[in-house]
């Protein structure tokens, strides 16, 4: 069984990852805090949980979803599939409405199924005392991933500036903190930074190839990359903006 | 019997999350590019994996990552050292992020990217030193993205003022850098947080500020993630101006 092969590798190289941060937790523990760890039992268990867990996770990201998922990002991206067969057209950005699709939804589902933002959704909730819902969090931050991407393909197919648009977000990120309710300005800041690990940089780094070594005029050197950059950027300003309408949600009913 | 059931319940939960990404790429290949779906099994066993995988993440995080981030906060701050404190804040940063295979991929791209835009020579061993370097620069600007980020916790600084300070630098670096770095500095600051180091710089974050008197874990304990995804793109252009 090829798969299970495949699954002890990933394993393996797993806790190749996690090693340092043992040791460095460890050695913490051990030199400095000098204090036994309490629960060691219990944290060495959910230490390993993780490890499996993740080894299982990308395996079957690896066999399942990544082959089929990278070859749709070339297919989509293929200007056969885009002119319909015409090759002498010249296409318009509209042309590409299938990518934005795909950019777009591709960007809410991998975000939903990303381990760490799950991991701090589960916090949010935790520490806000449940006023942060989990799902809340999580669809706020696939909808501004999802965006982001979408923009990010627009701009690679249109040829624009990456920093135009980041120093727009900025911008934008700006003025929203100063109206924003201050509990959710923090994490909302960190909600970019999560939005793009495990599931979402290999499909989107697939779409970024694919579309700018397909497109004229573009090179997957200089235009293929700026889509993480995006996918970090859109969910602050969507966070902030969930947490906006709630506030006016729960005024409006409460004046009525 | 209860047991059982709690187990269900949490693989269900991880089928939920999934549906999306299945439904998205069921839709695509079977409506839009009109094609049937490959090698069905191997991909059920796939998903069976995912899911899988998935549940036994969520109850790892909840029985060893948060814990053991939330004591460690705990410790140092009832220890009173910190120097210490940051001397692990360091410590976790660089040592998460210098091994992360994400950013492997982006510092050996980065280093194709520079060879052939003539910033370094073209051959293997100066692209492999450059892709070196830019691996230690991310790595010891997460470190100091870290430190700075428990600094804040325990002053109590307000974030969004170092945030906006870190924006200004990101657009004053763009101006000067070279253009071909700029794409991969954008991008750098996404990759480097990795699933493991988020539930525990998180869990740091959160125990700091609620063992801090006078620290609210809403508005002080988050708010690492956001420095560790912003220093990099300063230090990466910078990195692409001295080299």
């Amino acid at each position: 069984m090829q798969i299970i092969i495949d699954l002890i590798n990933t394993i393996l190289d797993t806790i190749w990852d996690v090693l340092p941060i043992a040791l460095i937790i460890f050695g913490f523990q051990i030199f400095v805090l000098r204090k036994a760890i309490p629960n060691l039992k219990k944290i060495v268990s959910g230490f390993i949980l993780v490890l499996l867990g993740l080894g299982f996770f990308l395996e079957g990201l690896e066999a399942a979803l990544f082959p089929l998922g990278k070859l749709m990002a070339q297919q989509l991206t293929d200007p056969s599939f885009i002119s319909a067969g015409d090759v002498e057209a010249v296409l318009g950005w509209w042309d590409y409405k299938f990518v934005y699709l795909f950019a777009f939804a591709i960007g809410f589902s991998t975000t939903i199924a990303e381990p760490s933002l799950l991991a701090v959704a589960i916090k949010a909730n935790q520490v806000s005392a449940g006023s942060i819902g989990v799902w809340g969090l999580r669809i706020a931050v696939a909808l501004g991933v999802a965006i982001g991407i979408a923009l990010g393909a627009y701009r690679i197919v249109t040829g624009t500036p990456l920093y135009w648009y980041i120093i727009t977000g900025y911008i934008f990120v700006v003025i929203q903190t100063i109206y924003a309710p201050r509990m959710i300005i923090a994490l909302a800041y960190d909600s970019g930074g999560v939005t793009t690990s495990t599931v979402t940089v290999p499909l989107v780094a697939a779409l970024g190839l694919g579309l700018s070594s397909t497109v004229p005029g573009r090179s997957p050197l200089l235009d293929g990359f700026g889509l993480i950059a995006f996918a970090s950027l859109f969910p602050i300003m969507s966070v902030m903006a969930y947490a906006q309408l709630s506030e006016w949600v729960a005024k409006r009913n409460n004046s009525t | 019997m209860k047991s059982v059931r709690a187990v269900i319940a949490s693989l269900m939960d991880s089928v939920r999350d999934l549906l999306p990404i299945i439904l998205v790429i069921g839709f695509f290949q079977l409506v839009v590019l009109q094609q049937p779906i490959p090698n069905f099994g191997e991909i059920l066993i796939g998903i069976l994996f995912v899911v899988i995988g998935l549940t036994l993440f969520v109850h790892g995080l909840n029985l060893g990552l948060f814990p053991i981030g939330e004591t460690m906060a705990y410790s140092f701050a009832s220890k009173g050292s910190i120097f210490w404190l940051l001397v692990f804040a360091f410590a976790l940063g660089f040592g998460t992020t210098v091994a992360e295979p994400a950013l492997i991929a982006v510092a050996n791209e980065a280093a194709i990217v520079a060879a052939s835009g003539q910033m370094i020579e073209d051959s293997e061993q100066a692209r492999d030193s450059y892709a070196f370097g830019l691996r230690i620069t991310v790595a010891i600007s997460v470190g100091f993205a870290i430190v700075l980020g428990v600094f804040r916790i325990i002053k109590g600084w307000p974030i969004q003022y170092l945030i906006i300070v870190g924006y200004i630098g990101v657009v004053i670096m763009t101006v000067f850098a070279p253009k071909e770095i700029i794409g991969i500095a954008y991008d750098s600051g996404g990759v480097t947080t990795s699933t493991i180091t988020v539930p525990l710089v998180t869990a740091l974050g959160v125990g700091l500020a609620s063992s801090i008197k006078g620290r609210n874990p809403m508005i002080d304990g988050f708010g690492l993630i956001a420095f560790a995804s912003l220093t990099p793109m300063i230090f990466v252009m910078g990195y692409g101006m001295v080299v």
